[in-house]
């Protein structure tokens, strides 16, 4: 509502001087993807405007299919996305597609319990709880992982995104790797057929239902549990110790991820003992070989801000950086689009 | 002045007579009220053939039975929408159980019964309920309704209704049937208003012929007023219903978004607008768009059938009052 009644006002003014402002044409690059980035590209966007005033940025946080399918239609500049393209769909794009990873954020394990303990879990009991196994919070298995806190006799409530989403992407890509029933039942995709549990739409949706569930479990972006000051546990990684969600757990997941050359990674279960295991990273989709040469100079131009000086912005907005090796890496590979 | 006019009236009238009036205006007037009438018809199909088109591929592979499984798993890629045409279905038969009775007493309160100055307040409260946005409305039904729900209405009725199958089961909040009150509210103003309407455009000698008769006030409302006026609250019921069936953002916020067909209310249902919404910004793959256009395809089509259904069944029953009339 408020993003269409700005950018009307915006049509407004370019039409309006559009007659007095010939001579210094602003270049408008256009994009469109994942809203989980979106205040950090938005952001990008306001402060390289004072870098290079002569482009301007549009994104639409349309959800990540719809910048998966933009870009391949060429209908905007670079899409973005939460999870790496499919081979399919790169397949079906009518130019080579490079990923560039940007920001990465984690996906927490909140809950609602009498008293709030603080609760420690791992993924083959969250897998379990998720599928409808583990059904009651003072279950052995979860029990074990939590000495001396007391657990009630009571039925777990299970709360999933029902929208499509990244944040499920990044969570049931999580339990596929630790769970073998989870990969064979269910799988990893956006949304998926869960086995059990009630749908919130949006974090909100989820976090909100949480909050207002006694002895419910539901997943949700970092951020939405901070700022609902809920409580979330930490989560035993892939090296067997406990670790909290935190903006530097992430980057250290990051660092120890395996990522290909083409950046179309997963950074779920890292190895490494400070990594936290349920973290994905999104990215931008830009064309090799641009459309219009000109704005993929700017682009260009863009993206190695972004990795650089752009990359300190993400901490205050609770995103997670890229570590530095993988930013020369990345950078490397910006170098590589031919404009 | 008055002169000139009536000359001129004259003059006209003398043209009258000399020849016929032109009917180019009339025909014109025909032609364009008829484009009007055509282009929402031609918008109709052209929807429908919009979403036909989108959902070609899917319609192929599943067939018949998208319309009859109940399987719904992106990953896989088995798509079946029964569960949602079950969801919305129902939580449209709760929002009509809820709200009629609620709209048409309401309306037959403001025109046949409240004193004046009740009636103002009352009508504008009932059409601001109308301005709320349906966001707000979900967000009110996620942290105000449903612990209300859960915590008193939903145990009351267990208690007193668990001996069927509709109010079995355990309670989390969001529900079918927090979704069908949810909807209920929101068609609560546009059935109220339609009936006022209706209720009001009933002549007095309706009722004056009932108060003749001796009727108490009671019976002049039912007969006179009710009965006479039958068949435009039925179109107003029909009005809501439409609303209901495609009603989505506060639904999918309280309905617990679960494909399943359970007959308990207290368990958490799916509707055929709410898993469009849902899933439609982020599915990747052609198949699951294909299958979400489907989706919308049998909103659509059950939305026609729904109300030629209400339009076969308002005729039955007013032909039925009518030959009852005559005999």
């Amino acid at each position: 509502m408020t993003k269409s009644y700005r950018s009307k006002i915006l049509l407004g003014l370019t039409v309006a001087f559009g007659l007095t402002a010939t001579a210094s044409a602003q270049m408008m690059i256009n994009g469109a993807g994942a809203t989980f980035p979106y205040p950090i590209y938005s952001k990008w966007f306001d402060e390289y405007a004072k870098v290079d005033p002569s482009v301007r940025f549009n994104y639409q946080s349309i959800g990540s299919g719809g910048g998966q399918k933009q870009i391949m239609a060429q209908t905007v500049d670079f899409g973005a996305s939460d999870g790496p393209m499919s081979d399919e769909n790169l397949s079906k794009a009518p130019g080579k597609i490079l990923h560039i990873p940007t920001v990465a954020g984690a996906v927490v394990m909140t809950y609602n319990l009498e008293g709030n303990p603080a609760l420690k879990l791992d993924g083959e009991t969250i897998a379990d709880i998720f599928l409808g196994k583990v059904k009651k919070w003072n279950d052995p298995k979860i029990a074990a992982s939590n000495p001396g806190i007391k657990l009630p006799d009571k039925e777990i409530v299970v709360v999933h995104r029902s929208d499509g989403s990244g944040t499920t992407f990044i969570f049931t890509d999580y339990l596929s790797k630790v769970s073998a029933e989870w990969k064979q039942k269910v799988g990893n995709n956006t949304s998926v057929n869960w086995p059990t549990g009630i749908g919130g739409k949006g974090n909100e949706g989820v976090s909100g239902q949480v909050k207002q569930t006694p002895n419910a479990i539901g997943y949700v972006e970092l951020i939405y549990a901070i700022q609902n000051k809920m409580p979330y546990a930490d989560v035993k990684n892939a090296a067997g110790q406990f670790v909290k969600p935190t903006l530097e757990s992430v980057t250290a997941a990051l660092g120890t991820a395996n990522i290909p050359d083409d950046f179309r990674f997963s950074m779920t279960n890292a190895p490494g003992s400070n990594a936290y295991p349920i973290a994905g990273a999104t990215w931008l989709l830009v064309y090799e070989q641009p459309k219009d040469p000109a704005k993929g100079k700017k682009l260009v131009e863009f993206l190695k801000w972004a990795l650089t000086t752009g990359e300190g912005m993400a901490k205050d907005l609770n995103y997670a950086p890229l570590p530095d090796e993988i930013q020369q890496r990345v950078l490397k590979r910006i170098d590589e689009i031919k404009s | 002045m008055a002169m000139a006019a009536s000359i001129a009236v004259e003059g006209r009238c003398a043209q009258a007579r000399m020849a016929p009036p032109s009917r180019l205006g009339d025909k014109a007037f025909e032609w364009l009220t008829l484009a009007m009438a055509l282009v929402v018809v031609m918008l109709i199909i052209l929807i429908g053939w919009q979403l036909w088109q989108g959902s070609s591929v899917a319609i192929r592979k599943f067939g018949f039975h998208f319309l009859t499984t109940s399987m719904w798993d992106p990953v896989a890629e088995q798509f079946g929408a029964l569960p949602f045409i079950y969801g919305t279905l129902v939580s449209s038969l709760i929002a009509l159980l809820i709200a009629v009775p609620l709209s048409i007493a309401t309306a037959a309160y403001l025109t046949e019964l409240a004193p004046l100055w009740i009636r103002q307040p009352l009508v504008s409260l009932i059409e601001m309920l109308a301005a709320i946005p349906s966001v707000i409305l979900g967000l009110w039904g996620i942290f105000v309704m449903i612990p209300w729900l859960r915590d008193y209405l939903f145990p009351l009725l267990k208690r007193l209704f668990g001996w069927t199958p509709f109010f079995t089961g355990p309670i989390y909040g969001p529900s079918m049937l927090a979704g069908g009150i949810i909807i209920a509210i929101m068609i609560l103003p546009i059935i109220t208003s339609v009936s006022r309407e209706i209720l009001r455009s009933v002549p007095n000698l309706q009722r004056e012929a009932a108060y003749a008769l001796g009727a108490t006030r009671w019976e002049a409302t039912r007969i006179a007023v009710l009965s006479y006026a039958k068949k435009g609250l039925f179109g107003a019921v029909i009005l809501g219903l439409g609303r209901a069936l495609g009603e989505t953002m506060a639904v999918t916020m309280v309905i617990g978004n679960t494909p399943q067909i359970a007959l308990s209310v207290f368990k958490p249902g799916y509707t055929l607008a709410s898993v469009i919404a849902n899933e439609f910004t982020e599915a990747t793959t052609d198949i699951y768009l294909q299958a979400l256009f489907e989706i919308g395809l049998v909103l659509f089509g059950l939305t026609i059938l729904v109300n030629l259904f209400a339009q076969l069944l308002l005729r039955t029953i007013t032909t039925t009052s009518t030959t009852r009339a005559v005999q």
